[in-house]
């Protein structure tokens, strides 16, 4: 046991990677010995379900044993890898990122269920493409563990050349995931997110680049491998924080004209946003999201986009706190345009995964506004969302995938009165929907109180012009349950079935965490208010 | 068995001893831990879980019994633990009356801690054994409503889930908990409303009450921050060492924050304290109130001279707290959901929209009096908002055909009298309005669906009458209820009602001494309209002639009606206005439960299955278990009389303002009321009585006989007045021209905006990408790679004719090779 509670975040990375490896190889041994492929496709889903459940396994029990009291890393691994450039192997969990660990592991693992082909009936006389969970499953599953394991890594690492590793590690799945399982115009969707996203990471490598070599030991920051060896630059995101506390980058030399630190930390910024995605970087997301499958929708919106908001905590707020301060202001407009521009095209959209989509970059747009106004219930409730924000748009991407799996369109306008026919999957959908416009009482609540509360000291006409969105948030739900689901039943799908088992397995487990964190929502923030208690405090103790 | 224990512990009163005395400070009141006030809201919770969750597979298989046993089962429970409650309460003594009991902590964030805690002081409990009294009795009067619903499962769970979430209202002790209540009812209003969901037209009238109640949510919780945000402001250096203010955020650009992230922790457990008073921003409303109220502490000063915007912050945050209150609670300018509303059943319109949740909003202004009797202002805003919905809605009230349309306006009216007298500083009678109107509306309404029931899901009072003889029971509770409205002596709506106009003429609390008797001269007009109005109800329903309604609803679409000269309203003026009318007239068909059921494959048979097997008959009264709740509260509306007696008549002042007083102890000190002597009292009285008399006689020599043609020749002769008020002066279509149009334009602009702009930015990006790659192509195959081919072809070319050296015979070869060796001996002699 103490073996795997020392090892246990590399277990949570390595664990999908060995199931990836496993998948590849019973492919092998397929060419091998020649197994149907129907055998394989059975073993690589088994093997699936069996490497992603593990991860979650060792996640709740990251949740039980993490002490929110404690600040700094716990469950930390650390050795040597590149000693040349000082690289190392330093994975941890701490405030910062506890919670969006435990979130990885549980999105991944609801997604891998959505991707079984359970209860899916295709028509067989070639109407419409194959179902993606039927479609080269190997290759699918393989790189859905992939991504797992790079999710968990980008979240666990504190070493900032891993984190990056990892970051582009997380790329390339989700570019085939996308491209090849996709939509219509999933070519374009994949390319457009692959390379969006590529153009953020190239700026984060400059701004990674310039922090390494600005980076230099201190006289009360010694800077050291774990073996004791001192080091000129580091990568350690833990000293490169110190060093930012002890004001090193206001020393640095100018850059075009700017100070160093901040344009080491737009460049950051403008990687970390656009995985947000933060307006006018947003576009990519309504075309992934619609393109891509509903399991990949799912990690996408219930993770990826945290990686934006993520980095920002963790890089820009953690190692550069000086920019942060000066940036703030213009963080809080961007939330705020984020919100209710976000929440205005809501109301305009015809596609309901769409009209999903585009309520992520409204809902992300509070995590923008809490971090900017960096009091500390702002900074949890910007955590809070990020984490609720997880469970909820899992939960309705998952609901627009059900219904599309059955009619095979999205068309809001296509629908009506389905709450005749379908009463279970109405009421899913319903606290799916509600959970998202922030109703007390289910989780969306607590993280936009928290944020509003936290931010109105500090900018008070943007939190207010935020809080419109409470009625836009309302008016554009409301008017898609009225549209698709209420009234006279549209004739076409008097035959639809309800819900079924899978979709079962996975929303349920949602709708329950929604309402659980709607009313104990104790139950992840205190793993994380005392690291955002203190990092409030490093932010704004120097006004 | 934490439940059992719990009951136990409930009914045989153990428990922590009473009086826990948190402190020593002079304000803060002492409270009882009772460990299980949850469980009043609980048992409706669990009553709706299970209804919700095998409710359908119970009816299926046993019966509807099943259901509403469940249901109101649940609600007996928690009606019996409220009164056990009661009764612990009232053995305390009453400025120690106030039950507490923790749940748990919800969340700690910097110095905001907000738990789920529930907390029962006089005025909780007087709203707790309201909603749990009431809506047991609309409860059992559903199960003879609802028999016939299909859903009847679906209908009990969220009316028991509308339980749960009004006592989470009206039991939290904190904000946070008041707003999972306020919000979770206007959920069960929105379900409820929409309940018939295959008719477009109701599903639209629940979206609009949720939504329109999200603008009165949105104000209110920014008056929420606002006040938060007053509350954690700085006070400056001197008074916060000494009184240890928790500031962990300062607006200013001086901030310093509260804690260190060292001691975070300790810091929260040792909670500076003011003289033993917990000083900062909280949610708890008695935290609030002791700081508030405590001289010591500085912050009502504090929130006294803050200004926010320029406004003076107290007033801002209680105008917004206003605001939301309008929405829950249907006043100007956010009423306009209240009677689409009607759409939902008629149980739901008696406990939803008249009785429990509509008096939300008088409930919070009530419970933050403390706030609200601190700003003039903000006193003055909701009494003249009030008084001028209740003229308003009274007006309104006069001319609509729909006998639930009129409940809706009237209660609408009634809510402003409700707020005219919280707003004039007198707040216990507008609990007492609240609780007497919860039972002579609930009366009301019940009886309109009674009549609408008997009348075959008819609701237009022109297809009534007569039904005095078919209906014994449902007219004269009715006829009762009317005499409680109008303001006769003998039922409780008189002392209610007309306590808050005296306190209206005779406050002294608003920003000008003129203010009001003239809100008392509206308030009496609108006094006057209400009698009119439901007297005419209740002539054109049970008196006017015979009974006009057809053998059953299959004419429902004939509504050009009787041409009754005397209430044909479509018709006297179907020339002028007609299509108006017409299109009015089918919205109020619309409203009809019966057209629900129309080709829903889900088969809501409502209204065309006759649940008495009378169908096309003549009119019959109700089942037992209808009837006997309308005598209950009839009953109830006779008996609160005596709550509020007036101190003139008994000598003592009125038992329900003796039992508030401790809730209310902090805001009478600073109100003022004149006291004219001289019998002016009585001869106000008198004056009430008088209107309501002339209301009262006016209707019934209007509409008694159903043959007196002057309401119509008095329409007639204002036309333009008649078609204003009739269609409700066409405050829907503004708002849907205005605020509606906008946010869809908005949203049409933004979107393409999204779709040409940012997008198209974007892909202009990419393609200024493609071009310049196109160019380096272009370069690279033409100019690059060309110099590449044009060695090649040169080397080709050279090679093309070195070939000709190729001739393949074997003397040129051993020519070449021995020419070769001689310059390379001749080169390496050379070289050396």
């Amino acid at each position: 046991m103490d073996a795997i509670q020392t090892h246990l975040l590399s277990y949570m990375i390595f664990s999908p990677l060995a199931g990836a490896t496993g998948i590849l190889l019973v492919l092998a041994l397929r060419r091998l010995i020649g197994f149907p492929q129907e055998q394989v496709d059975r073993a690589a889903r088994m093997l699936a379900l069996v490497f992603s459940a593990i991860p979650l396994a060792l996640g709740l029990w990251l949740w039980a044993r993490f002490d929110g009291g404690a600040i700094g890393p716990q469950f930390v691994e650390h050795a040597v890898w590149i000693r040349s450039f000082g690289i190392e192997y330093f994975i941890g969990a701490d405030g910062l990122s506890v919670a969006m660990i435990i979130l990885s592991s549980l999105i991944s693992f609801i997604a891998t269920i959505a991707s079984m082909p359970w209860f899916i009936h295709d028509d067989e006389h070639g109407h419409g493409p194959v179902h993606f969970s039927k479609r080269m499953v190997p290759g699918y599953l393989s790189l859905l563990l992939l991504l797992e394991a790079a999710m968990v890594g980008v979240f666990a690492s504190l070493d900032f050349f891993l984190f990056y590793v990892f970051w582009e590690l997380m790329l390339l799945p989700m570019y085939f995931l996308i491209g090849i399982w996709g939509g219509p115009r999933k070519e374009y969707a994949a390319i457009k997110f692959f390379l969006y996203t590529l153009a953020g990471s190239v700026l984060m490598l400059l701004a990674l680049i310039g922090l390494y070599y600005a980076s230099t030991p201190m006289p009360n920051v010694p800077l050291r491998l774990v073996d004791g060896t001192p080091l000129q630059h580091t990568f350690n995101m833990l000293s490169l924080a110190q060093l930012g506390a002890h004001h090193l980058w206001e020393h640095q030399a100018p850059l075009l004209g700017l100070s160093f630190a901040r344009v080491v930390w737009i460049g950051l910024f403008i990687g970390f946003a656009i995985k947000i995605p933060m307006f006018p970087f947003h576009t990519w997301l309504p075309d992934a999201h619609v393109e891509a499958p509903t399991p990949i929708s799912v990690i996408l919106a219930g993770v990826l986009l945290k990686m934006g908001g993520y980095g920002i905590l963790r890089v820009n707020f953690g190692i550069l706190p000086e920019a942060t301060r000066y940036f703030a202001d213009a963080l809080a407009i961007f939330g705020t345009i984020n919100i209710v521009y976000g929440a205005f095209v809501c109301l305009a959209q015809k596609d309901l995964k769409k009209l999903i989509a585009y309520s992520s970059v409204s809902h992300m747009g509070f995590v923008l506004l809490g971090m900017a106004a960096l009091t500390p219930q702002a900074l949890s409730g910007a955590m809070l969302q990020m984490w609720t924000h997880g469970i909820v748009s899992a939960m309705l991407f998952l609901i627009v995938g059900v219904i599309y799996d059955r009619a095979h369109h999205r068309e809001i306008e296509g629908f009506g009165g389905l709450a005749a026919r379908l009463p279970e999957y109405t009421a899913l959908m319903g606290l799916a929907f509600f959970a998202s416009m922030g109703l007390p009482g289910l989780c969306g609540f607590i993280s936009e109180f928290m944020v509003f509360q936290g931010a109105f000291p500090v900018y008070r006409t943007l939190t207010i012009v935020s809080a419109t969105s409470v009625i836009l948030t309302a008016s554009y739900y409301l008017w898609t349950i009225q549209r698709m689901f209420l009234g006279k039943l549209n004739e076409k799908y008097k035959e639809l079935p309800d819900v079924n088992w899978r979709e079962r397995l996975t929303l349920y487990p949602l709708g329950a965490l929604a309402i659980f964190f709607g009313f104990y929502p104790q139950a992840i923030l205190g793993t994380f208010n005392r690291a955002l208690e203190a990092m409030s405090h490093t932010l704004m103790g120097r006004f | 068995m934490p439940l059992f224990h719990a009951i136990q512990a409930a009914l045989l009163g153990g428990g922590p001893p009473p009086g826990t005395i948190l402190a020593e400070g002079v304000r803060e009141a002492t409270r009882v831990e009772l460990s299980w006030l949850w469980l009043v809201p609980f048992f409706p919770l669990v009553g709706s879980f299970v209804n919700v969750t095998i409710g359908k597979r119970l009816q299926d298989r046993f019966g509807k019994a099943v259901n509403h046993g469940i249901a109101v089962g649940a609600m007996l429970l928690s009606t019996a633990l409220a009164w056990v409650a009661f009764a612990r309460l009232l053995a305390l003594p009453a400025e120690g009356r106030y039950l507490h009991d923790l749940c748990w902590n919800m969340f700690t964030v910097g110095s905001l801690r907000v738990d789920l805690s529930f907390g029962l002081d006089p005025l909780s409990t007087m709203m707790t054994l309201i909603v749990t009294n009431v809506a047991t009795l609309i409860h059992v009067f559903s199960i003879g409503y609802m028999a016939d619903e299909p859903a009847y499962w679906r209908f009990f769970a969220y009316l028991n889930l509308f339980v749960f979430s009004m006592l989470l209202l009206v039991m939290g002790d904190n904000f946070v908990v008041m707003f999972f209540g306020w919000e979770g009812v206007g959920l069960c209003s929105y379900l409820l409303i929409s309940f018939w969901y295959t008719d477009v037209e109701k599903a639209k009238a629940g979206m609009k009450a949720f939504v329109v109640n999200r603008f009165g949510d949105f104000a209110f919780i920014t008056g929420l921050f606002a006040l938060l945000w007053g509350l954690g402001g700085a006070w400056g250096p001197a008074s916060r060492s000494e009184l240890g203010v928790r500031d962990d955020y300062r607006p200013s650009a001086a901030y310093q924050p509260f804690h260190a992230g060292g001691d975070a922790a300790e810091s929260l457990a040792a909670t500076p304290r003011a003289g033993g008073m917990p000083v900062g921003p909280t949610v708890d409303f008695r935290e609030l109130r002791d700081e508030l109220l405590d001289p010591s502490t500085g912050v009502m000063h504090h929130l006294t001279t803050t200004t926010i915007f320029g406004f003076p912050l107290l007033a801002f945050v209680c105008i917004l707290f206003f605001v939301g209150a309008t929405g829950k609670s249907a006043q100007i300018p956010l009423y306009v959901w209240l009677p689409d509303a009607m759409a939902g059943p008629t149980p739901v319109s008696a406990l939803i929209h008249a009785a429990t949740m509509v008096t939300a909003g008088v409930y919070m202004v009530t419970r933050l009096n403390f706030l609200f009797s601190l700003s003039a202002a903000a006193m003055t805003v909701v009494a003249c908002t009030g008084a001028l919905t209740a003229i308003f809605a009274a007006s309104i009230g006069l001319f609509q055909v729909d006998i639930k349309k009129v409940l809706a306006y009237s209660t609408v009216s009634q809510l402003g009298f409700m707020f005219l007298g919280v707003g004039v500083g007198a707040y216990w009678a507008g609990c007492y309005h609240l609780l007497t109107h919860a039972f002579f509306k609930a009366c009301l309404f019940l009886g309109s669906g009674s009549v609408i029931l008997a009348c075959h899901h008819e609701q237009d009072m022109r297809k009534m009458g007569g039904l005095k003889e078919y209906t014994p029971i449902t007219r004269w509770t009715y006829a009762l209820a009317c005499i409680a409205i109008s303001g006769f002596p003998v039922m409780s709506g008189f002392y209610s009602k007309d306590e808050i106009l005296w306190k209206a003429f005779t406050t002294q609390n608003l920003v000008a001494p003129w203010i009001g008797p003239l809100l008392w001269a509206v308030g009496l007009v609108a006094a006057g309209g209400t009698s009119f109005y439901m007297w005419r109800s209740y002539y054109l329903t049970f008196w006017s002639g015979r009974y006009r309604g057809g053998p059953g609803h299959d004419d429902h679409g004939a509504h050009a009606a009787p041409a009754l000269a005397t209430h044909s309203l479509g018709a006297a003026h179907a020339g002028s206005f007609g299509a108006d009318v017409a299109h009015a007239a089918g919205h109020s068909a619309a409203a009809a439960p019966g057209e629900a059921a129309d080709g829903s494959g889900h088969g809501h048979g409502h209204g065309h299955g006759d649940p008495h097997g009378h169908h096309g008959g003549l009119p019959q009264e109700s089942p037992a278990v209808m009837t006997y709740v309308l005598i209950a509260l009839a009953a109830a509306a006779f008996f609160a009389s005596f709550l509020g007696l007036p101190k003139s008549w008994v000598g003592s002042d009125p038992l329900l303002e003796r039992f508030l007083e401790p809730v209310l102890a902090g805001s009478n000190a600073r109100l003022r009321f004149a006291e004219p002597g001289g019998g002016l009292e009585t001869l106000f009285m008198l004056i009430s009585v008088g209107v309501a008399t002339a209301g009262w006689l006016a209707a019934r020599w209007m509409y008694v006989t159903g043959e007196n043609p002057a309401p119509a020749r008095l329409m007639a002769s204002f036309p333009g007045v008649h078609r204003l008020v009739f269609n409700k002066y066409y405050v829907d279509e503004i708002y849907r021209a205005t605020v509606v149009r906008a946010g869809l334009v908005l949203a049409a602009v933004f979107s393409w905006f999204d779709r040409v702009v940012i997008d198209g930015l974007v892909t202009l990006v990419a393609w200024i990408v493609r071009l310049v790659a196109n160019v380096d192509g272009f370069i690279d195959k033409y100019l690059v790679d060309g110099a590449v081919s044009l060695v090649a072809a040169l080397v080709l070319a050279g090679g093309r004719r070195l070939r000709r050296l190729q001739t393949g015979r074997l003397e040129n070869y051993l020519m070449g090779a021995l020419a070769g060796a001689l310059v390379f001996v001749a080169v390496n002699y050379l070289v050396h």
